[in-house]
């Protein structure tokens, strides 16, 4: 395939066509004659809520993926995209969700391993910094990646793709890792972009976002085309109902006095084993019977590292900065931390939170030992099944009963597994982290309201999540997490979103600014 | 990816997931495997001018067609089984002790010990007290491992590997020096074992002995311990999936060091019976490589006590084949290690079918087709 | 210690540290690439018998050598295949490897244990060979060992000069990342496991035609895992894995001369050096978790499959 230089301007084709793409996988079909338009240095919007297709249609595009069916035509010209440097050739870009980035290599390694022509990450450094400086994207080609907090990273990707100077470029879900403030430089320097004539394919499920910055709008549910839009004229419910099918519905979190402190973090300082994490920092934190505590804040910044604080997975340098229940449990392991009244939610389902090839049953097991289900160090079977079909029956998780594989389940079933099992533990605290990350709408829902009941119960919750939205519907407190130190929690009511944006920028403005001096 | 649909052209077929791991094939894909290396075996022996009929007989037939065959069987069985049953602990929860042989070897020489310094003043405890010392010797050079892992994050395959070689020079300093019998004429050598201190036949006229009982004894033990203890169940949860066992708090040095005292206890005791039973004495080398052999019978055996007991009586036979195929066709026994590495190759190919199945790749039509 | 008694002692650690360095080196450049290949030890026996047998029979062990190369790098193929194309664990096929590398060789090698075969030659260079001191030391060796420190320099030059090197070094980091940005991860995996084949290869028929010229059953004697444990030692950096062939070329020729200078221990406790050596420093390297998680390529050992 040959890049020959765009065609003349006169009567502009599309960028972009995609005609009946179709791609399925043995259990599941990830887009069905799926069609969309982008044109000529226009923001288009790719909607669609969690398992909705998107992400499979962009690697279609990107030549990550083949498809099954359909065709591809740029700028006019019937093509095949067979790989991501035939992609590139053509002048499109991608800027992945999660981030293509090599943590042990510099910037200009990094960038150089993406560019078609042979060149030496040295000679590459003069042309990033005029891109970045062009851009205000700040970069410095010598760093190493993984020293950077993740909106660095984002700029790392994007200068990436503009050195290529692509005709198209694709953003994968680009703000879930970005302050609000960063949310913003970003969109001025997309509709920059968009102005010198480069189409830009946005893909989000966040309907305030799309309405401000995009063009137009394709939204897919189920794999399928549900609709066409121009965001500025429809409003969030129209949008949602298009990408859902239905009403968004709210939870709804009634006044509730708490009571006693059942979680407490004091001075919790904390090195981290992972010599690419993020130290944390005099962490101090009380979560009470009866509330729900939120933790904001841009991945990376300490979040990973507190879970494992919290849930014994790391010990403590003292059992006093961790107290459950009033119990000092700094240096008790996750099975002891049990005892004590905690039940934990992992970020990871898959492989943290459940054993993917054992069926659920043995999944209860796996922390559920303490609820009968071990006797005199042996497993009592029917014990186990009971309580996960119980479990799988009060939440509504589709599967194939019991003895159905954990990696059988989609994401939000298994989700609804984890948060049912954790919940049915009766746990006096209990820690949640992401609860509905990568889960559709209608499990969210399920999962949130239940963290409210047990609330409403006087179980005392932490969550942890990099949704705003999620955190501001479910928390009674919110605390904001910034480069491995946590602000004091503020009652929900008395936070906006830019607020929060202020607190978590804390830690990232800082080294922006060391990025930009250097 | 490119090089994906150039290899599409050659080769119409592409693996592909299955929507949940078949679990006939994973009793299948052994047997798929046995029976391809029996082709492969006489192709080879065709290859080398044998007639493939003839040499199947020999090899698979006649070691067994006599009541003394099949105690040679079962008396070579019981050290693969032995220390097979011990490994496949390990390797469920991703422990890979890959030196059974050392464990085995420092067996005999602790459990032999016994027999020759103590053996007179324990009588009839002789034996038992053997068995045990077997066991804990094992047990004590596996515990280097488990030491340096869990202490020191020292992988555990490297150094039980190096662990074999220092074991079998330690035996050799010990037959050739101090524990030579100096009644021997100088052979490298210790004295025969008394009759207290060697293990019970189990049939008139064979060889086979109490430990092949014994093995199987633990196999039973073994099959009870994964299946229904709960400490089985963490040792699965750390191999399947180690992030899993962390969360849920089970502690990872427990699970090595209890994964290696099995490994190394089992390989110990196979030791002892190999100088307490068909040997009966110490000497240099007392085993053709069981050690290393029973990483094949663990993995040909599903990890699964019955299937370890079924496949140690194959990888027998496959010993016995060889040393009779020397015999009587003149061919090297080294067929035997030839065989084994080659059925290993085979299961673990035959065991891509049990999560992936092959679809013939109908090709899309191309795109110009459109409009 | 005088001069004369250093100089041999000196010149016989080059000598053994050197099938170490091809060994180690290939399987450095083949775990870069994330992939653990713990069959050096089998690959290494294959290459030994193969240029043993070959050499006999034609005389020529540059044939011989052209052989061990092409049998490693065809079993290496072999695992290749089994654990990039169908995905098998890496460890199990890799240990598959080795067993059946072992039965091979022996196999193939019945028969010629015992016989004699013409050791490589030394290379003199005239002049400077002759040289006190600086001749035995220096000059005194055969053509593999000066094409050892090359292909140090080759490796190292490859993994941090090279556009190649990048590439490898990237997709042994993270090939998911790699593949994302349209690598052929497969491809260069497989090329990363052929090298380390036929490294393996000339490090086993060094064994055969140089070191000890003969073949023996098993004659590897566990340096394919000493390989393997070096690379580690050296943290995956070539110059740090090559001054740990040396050091234990040096550990293995000690048991060789300590016996000479009257060290009065078993001489089976001076063959366990090398290998409590390598326990040793596999625990000293390994005592910091970090000193790993910082070198190790991250998805060493992982199964990658494209389509996941």
């Amino acid at each position: 395939m040959s890049a020959d230089p765009a065609p003349a301007v006169n009567e502009m084709p599309p960028r972009l066509q995609l005609r009946g793409i179709s791609k399925r996988y043995p259990t599941v079909v990830a887009n069905d004659r799926v069609d969309l338009t982008v044109k000529v240095g226009e923001i288009h919007a790719l909607l669609g809520e969690n398992g909705a297709g998107k992400s499979t249609l962009m690697k279609i595009v990107y030549g990550v993926t083949r498809p099954d069916e359909g065709s591809i035509e740029w700028e006019g010209r019937i093509v095949s995209i067979a790989s991501p440097a035939e992609a590139r050739r053509l002048g499109i870009g991608m800027v992945f969700q999660h981030f293509s980035l090599f943590e042990t290599l510099t910037v200009a390694e990094n960038i150089a391993l993406a560019m078609d022509e042979k060149v030496k990450p040295a000679d590459l450094a003069p042309r990033i910094r005029e891109v970045s400086e062009k851009y205000g994207l700040p970069v410095d080609p010598n760093r190493l990646t993984h020293s950077m907090s993740v909106g660095e990273r984002q700029r790392v990707e994007i200068v990436r793709c503009l050195l290529q100077s692509p005709r198209l470029l694709i953003m994968d879900e680009p703000t879930s890792v970005l302050t609000p403030q960063a949310v913003r430089k970003l969109f001025e320097t997309l509709r920059r972009l968009a102005s010198e004539g480069v189409s830009i394919l946005y893909i989000s499920h966040k309907l305030d976002e799309i309405r401000e910055l995009c063009d137009t709008a394709t939204v897919l549910r189920g794999g399928k085309l549900s609709g066409k839009a121009i965001p500025a004229q429809e409003s969030n419910e129209s949008l949602a109902r298009l990408m859902v099918g239905s009403e968004l519905k709210e939870c709804q979190l009634k006044p509730r006095e708490p009571g006693d402190i059942q979680l407490e973090l004091t001075n919790l300082t904390l090195p981290s084993r992972d010599p690419f994490g993020t130290v944390l920092k005099d962490i101090n934190l009380r979560v009470r019977e009866g509330e729900i505590v939120g933790i904001a804040g841009v991945s990376g910044n300490g979040q990973k590292e507190l879970l494992s604080a919290l849930s014994g997975e790391t010990l403590c340098p003292h059992s006093g900065m961790v107290r459950i229940c009033g119990q000092p449990a700094g240096l008790r392991n996750p099975a002891l931390r049990r005892k004590l009244g905690l039940t934990f939610v992992p970020e990871e389902r898959l492989g943290r939170g459940a054993v993917p090839p054992m069926h659920l049953a043995h999944n209860a097991l796996l922390t559920g030992a303490g609820a009968g289900m071990v006797r005199f160090g042996l497993v009592q079977n029917r014990a186990a099944r009971e309580f996960a079909k119980e479990t799988i029956a009060q939440f509504k998780v589709k599967c194939g009963g019991e003895l159905a594989a954990a990696s059988s389940l989609s994401g939000g079933n298994l989700q609804k597994f984890i948060v049912g099992r954790e919940t049915r533990l009766t746990p006096k605290v209990m820690v949640v982290a992401q609860p509905t990350w990568g889960v559709d709408v209608g499990a969210s829902l399920l999962i949130r309201q239940a963290l409210i009941d047990l609330r409403d119960r006087g179980v005392a919750l932490l969550v942890i999540s990099e949704e705003l939205d999620e955190l501001f519907m479910i928390c009674d407190r919110i605390a904001v997490i910034a480069q491995g130190r946590l602000t004091q929690p503020l009652p929900s009511s008395e936070l906006s979103i830019e607020k929060i944006g202020v607190l978590m920028a804390g830690g990232e403005a800082k080294t922006a600014e060391a990025a930009d001096v250097v | 990816m490119s090089s994906e649909n150039r290899l599409g052209a050659l080769w119409p077929f592409r693996l592909e997931k299955r929507p949940a791991p078949s679990s006939a094939m994973r009793l299948a894909s052994p047997l798929i495997a046995a029976l391809a290396m029996l082709i492969t075996g006489l192709i080879v022996f065709t290859l080398l001018g044998k007639s493939p009929a003839e040499a199947f007989k020999v090899f698979f037939i006649e070691p067994v067609s006599s009541s003394y065959g099949i105690g040679e069987l079962l008396l070579k069985a019981t050290p693969l089984t032995l220390c097979a049953l011990g490994l496949a602990l390990g390797f469920k929860s991703n422990v890979w002790n890959i030196g059974a042989e050392g464990q085995l070897t420092i067996g005999a020489i602790t459990g032999g010990g016994v027999a020759l310094f103590l053996g007179d003043s324990l009588g009839h405890f002789a034996l038992p007290v053997m068995l045990i010392a077997g066991a804990l010797g094992g047990m004590l050079w596996a515990s280097i491992p488990a030491f340096l892992r869990t202490r020191f994050h020292t992988n555990e395959i490297l150094v039980s590997l190096m662990l074999v070689y220092i074991a079998q020079l330690l035996l050799g300093y010990l037959v050739h020096g101090p524990w030579r019998d100096p009644h021997g004429y100088n052979f490298p050598q210790s004295k025969a074992f008394a009759e207290n201190a060697t293990l019970p036949l189990l049939i008139e006229g064979a060889r086979v002995n109490l430990a092949y009982l014994i093995a199987l004894v633990l196999a039973l033990l073994s099959w009870f311990f994964s299946s229904r203890s709960f400490a089985g169940y963490r040792m699965l949860v750390a191999g399947l999936a180690p992030a899993a066992a962390a969360y849920a708090g089970f502690s990872e040095k427990r699970n090595i060091w209890l994964a290696l005292m099995i490994g190394g206890g089992a390989a110990g005791l196979a030791g002892l019976a190999e100088v307490a039973g068909p040997i009966g004495q110490l000497q240099p080398v007392i085993s053709p490589g069981y050690g290393f052999a029973a990483i094949i019978v663990a993995f040909v055996g599903r990890l699964h006590p019955i299937g370890i007991v079924l496949s140690a009586l194959l990888m027998s036979l496959l010993y016995l084949g060889g040393e009779n195929a020397q015999l009587s066709l003149q061919l090297p026994s080294s067929i035997t290690g030839l065989f084994q590495g080659t059925l290993l190759f085979y299961l673990l190919a035959a065991d891509l079918f049990i999560t992936f199945r092959l679809r013939r790749v109908v090709h899309a039509a191309p795109a110009v087709l459109a409009n | 210690m005088d001069l004369a008694h250093l100089i041999p002692i000196l010149v016989s650690t080059v000598i053994a540290a050197t099938p170490l360095i091809y060994a180690a080196l290939g399987e450095l450049v083949t775990e870069r690439a994330g992939v653990l290949n713990l069959g050096v030890e089998g690959m290494m026996l294959i290459g030994a018998v193969s240029a043993f047998v070959v050499g006999i029979k034609t005389g020529s062990l540059l044939l011989g050598f052209a052989a061990a190369m092409a049998a490693a790098t065809a079993v290496s193929l072999l695992f290749a295949f089994l654990t990039l194309s169908l995905q098998t664990n890496q460890v199990a096929t890799g240990l598959a490897l080795t067993l059946f590398g072992i039965g091979l060789s022996a196999f193939v090698g019945r028969g010629y244990a015992g016989m004699p075969i013409e050791r490589v030659p030394k290379l003199d260079v005239p002049g400077l060979s002759d040289l006190p001191v600086i001749g035995p030391l220096l000059f005194s060796y055969d053509a593999l060992v000066y094409l050892s420190l090359g292909l140090f320099a080759a490796v190292s030059w490859f993994l941090y000069r090279t556009h190649a090197g990048l590439r490898m070094r990237a997709t042994g980091e993270s090939p998911s990342v790699a593949h994302a940005i349209g690598e052929p991860v497969i491809a260069i995996r497989y090329l990363a496991v052929m090298f380390g084949g036929a490294m393996a290869g000339v490090a086993g028929a060094y064994l055969s035609t140089a070191l000890t010229p003969m073949w023996v059953e098993g004659m590897s004697s566990g340096r394919g895992w000493i390989a393997l444990a070096l690379v580690v030692f050296g943290t995956w950096k070539p110059l740090r894995v090559m001054l740990g062939a040396y050091l234990f070329g040096g550990v293995t020729v000690m048991q060789l001369y300590a016996q000479g200078f009257g060290i009065d221990v078993p001489s089976e406790f001076l063959s366990m050096l090398p290998y409590a050596a390598t326990i040793v420093v596999l625990v000293l390297i390994c005592r910091d978790p970090k000193t790993i998680l910082l070198n190790q390529p991250a998805s060493l050992g992982k199964s990658f499959h494209p389509d996941a």
